[in-house]
């Protein structure tokens, strides 16, 4: 188990480093020019942009750019800039090209508002689209199980920017009946409410997948011979249900969840955008505008991080679920 | 249990003593609506099985075997199914019975033991646990009891080291401890009548062997009824007591299972003996039925075998493809019972023998 979990580990560590490499390496290919991008257009002279390169560091060869990079995410890192030396301690992400700020205080102070809002929504998700699944499942081919389909495939079929928008628009800035998001500071009960509409709608609207997705699977589980055998036994139809045919049914529903839990985590950037959360999503968008490497690489940073961790714990938690994954 | 009270009627006596006919199907037809049509799976179908003796079914795939078994304990689903016939269990009708009906005779009066014990075993549970349920749903009595009732059970079953066993998954039996353990599951509530479908098929030919001998030994012991549903005529010969060969959903020979080997008396029954390897004759071909079963959703008129019988010829008339052949006494064949328009079958099939 032990060594299991080491390996796992050291293989997450190298995707982390292989999305970073590749993401800094993309970014230099592409057409960008973060200098450029800071120097203001009217009062741009070569001499400004010369300047404003060597200050963002710009004008080191690649390898040494990257390498300072990493020195600053394992051991910290100086920064001069305009005369004066700042110490970045370790993890240093760096300072934004645009505002000058911490990119460790950017995205943490972000990141939070994200994680309480995909939870929030995985909540919803998970509940709704697991019950609802089910009870089409064992109604299957009843007015019920029809209803439930029908409405999840057409609700699913809006897109989703749609929704969003509307919730945002009617129940929250017109009706008055959802409040408004507002940042924690303004209180932990007004923060949580605010974060009540786009939580539900992307919970209600990711449930529609996962209504399919455990229907499917929760067919697919009572068509088996062990739901056979487990009837045979004269055990009520309820336990064959729930003991047999639940657990079986939830297995392939948990990978998904654990994979779609790191999606949101990395950012719910339409959510984020419409509803004014500021969340890590809305930031990494503003900084793929403004061609904010620093940024950029700090929140693929914290992507590649969700992503492995949650695989991690879905393949832990699967193999408690399921006895023939035991690790080893 | 006798009492009517808890919503079983009794209807006739219990079987108690061998030969006591514990399952008495009669004119059972079961039905399938699809959107194509109606698959008969099952179209009057009736035997016996009898405590102390094993019953085999005999037929190709899709004759309708395991269908007409599965009805017995209930395991169609109520809303896609059409039954109608009499299914009389220890004197208990189950055509039309509720689903409380058939939970409590599962597992008391009537255990199955599935094809594949590698998908009829609950790969999240444990051996023991997953038997230990079936006592526990009939007998009230702690866990740990019923625990300890799944370890004798598989300690019965020639388990070695059962109570390990008992804590492991199915995952980690090989395939006939698999079946072994299927088997302790039919068995521990000691019910009258086993249902084996096709136990061996998922198995290797030296296990096949073993599993079969436990299932004679145990009946022996228990002095249930067993219903052996197979395709494998060389487990016919080996274990069962009586016969009923069926084709397209229909019973279309029964008698006693050595004799009916010996000598068949319908053509289908002595196709698919024909189409057996021997080991005397070495190298001699082996002799295919021709064609293929029909398809249960348009059936051939007359005798459902017409299309492939080799004889249809020596039947006077039009009968094969008009008449449905209603059940008679083999001519000249004492205890059998077929479904043929053939004036003298016997005759008809020994001088075909003698040709070959």
């Amino acid at each position: 188990m032990l060594t299991y979990i080491l390996r796992r580990v050291a293989l997450a560590l190298s995707v982390i480093l292989a999305t970073l490499v590749s993401t800094f390496l993309l970014f230099f290919a592409g057409p960008s020019d973060p200098a450029q991008a800071m120097c203001p257009e009217t009062r741009c002279t070569p001499q400004r942009l010369e300047a404003i390169t060597k200050s963002l560091g710009l004008d080191k060869p690649l390898a040494q750019q990257f390498l300072e990079y990493f020195k600053g995410l394992f051991v910290g890192r100086d920064f001069t800039y305009a005369g004066d030396t700042v110490h970045c301690g370790a993890p240093c992400l760096g300072y934004s090209f645009s505002t000058r700020q911490s990119v460790n205080t950017e995205l943490f102070t972000r990141f939070p508002n994200t994680v309480v809002l995909a939870l929030m929504a995985a909540a919803v998700f998970t509940t709704v689209g697991v019950t609802l699944g089910i009870l089409a499942a064992i109604r299957r081919g009843t007015p019920a199980d029809r209803g439930i389909v029908g409405s999840s495939q057409t609700f699913g079929a809006i897109p989703y920017y749609v929704l969003a928008l509307l919730v945002a628009l009617y129940p929250v800035v017109l009706w008055n009946i959802l409040p408004q998001y507002t940042s924690i500071s303004s209180g932990v009960g007004p923060y949580f409410a605010g974060m009540l509409a786009p939580a539900l709608i992307l919970g209600l609207y990711t449930s529609t997948s996962y209504t399919r997705y455990t229907r499917n699977s929760m067919l697919e589980t009572l068509s088996m011979d062990y739901i056979r055998t487990a009837r045979s036994k004269g055990i009520p139809e309820r336990t064959v249900l729930v003991k047999h045919g639940f657990r079986a049914a939830m297995s392939p529903i948990v990978t998904i969840l654990g994979l779609d839990i790191a999606a949101l985590l990395t950012g719910t950037l339409i959510t984020e955008q419409i509803f004014g959360v500021d969340g890590i999503g809305r930031r990494t968008l503003a900084a793929f505008r403004a061609q904010d490497l620093p940024v950029i690489m700090g929140s693929v940073l914290i992507g590649a991080t969700v992503v492995v961790f949650m695989n991690l714990v879905v393949d832990i938690g699967y193999s408690f679920i399921d006895p023939r994954v035991r690790l080893s | 249990m006798t009492a009517t009270a808890n919503g079983i009627a009794t209807q006739s006596a219990e079987a108690t003593s061998v030969g006591d006919v514990v399952l008495d199907v009669d004119d059972l037809s079961v039905v399938f609506p699809t959107e194509e049509g109606l698959v008969k799976a099952v179209s009057n179908l009736s035997y016996q099985a009898r405590l102390g003796r094993t019953l085999a079914i005999v037929g190709e795939s899709g004759s309708g075997k395991s269908v007409s078994s599965m009805a017995v304990l209930g395991l169609h689903n109520p809303k896609r199914t059409q039954i109608t016939g009499s299914i009389k269990l220890d004197g208990i009708e189950l055509v039309g019975a509720p689903q409380s009906t058939f939970q409590k005779i599962r597992s008391t009066k009537a255990a199955m033991v599935f094809q594949d014990p590698q998908s009829a075993l609950h790969p999240f549970h444990k051996v023991g646990k997953q038997i230990a349920e079936a006592y526990l749903a009939h007998n009230k009595v702690s866990r740990s009891v019923a625990e300890k009732r799944a370890i004798e059970m598989l300690d019965l079953v020639g388990i070695p080291n059962p109570k390990r066993r008992a804590l492991q998954y199915p995952h980690e039996f090989s395939g006939g401890m698999r079946q072994r353990a299927m088997i302790a599951l039919g068995l521990v509530n000691d019910p009258k009548l086993l249902i084996a479908d096709e136990p061996t098929t998922a198995l290797d030919v030296t296990v096949q062997a073993q599993i079969l001998d436990l299932v004679n030994d145990l009946q022996k012991e228990f002095g249930s009824a067993v219903i052996l549903i197979t395709h494998d005529l060389a487990v016919v010969a080996e274990t069962a007591d009586d016969i009923v060969v069926m084709y397209a959903g229909r019973g279309v020979e029964k008698g006693d299972a050595k004799e009916v080997l010996a000598q068949p008396s319908m053509p289908y029954t002595y196709g698919l003996l024909q189409s057996l390897p021997s080991h005397s004759e070495d190298l001699a071909e082996l002799k295919a039925i021709q064609g293929s079963p029909p398809s249960l959703l348009n059936l051939p008129p007359g005798c459902s075998f017409h299309p492939r019988c080799e004889f249809k010829d020596q039947v006077p008339g039009d009968a094969c493809w008009t008449q449905l052949p209603e059940w008679r006494p083999t001519p000249g064949l004492a205890n059998r019972q077929l479904r043929c328009h053939l004036p003298d079958p016997v005759r008809t099939l020994q001088e075909d023998e003698g040709v070959r």
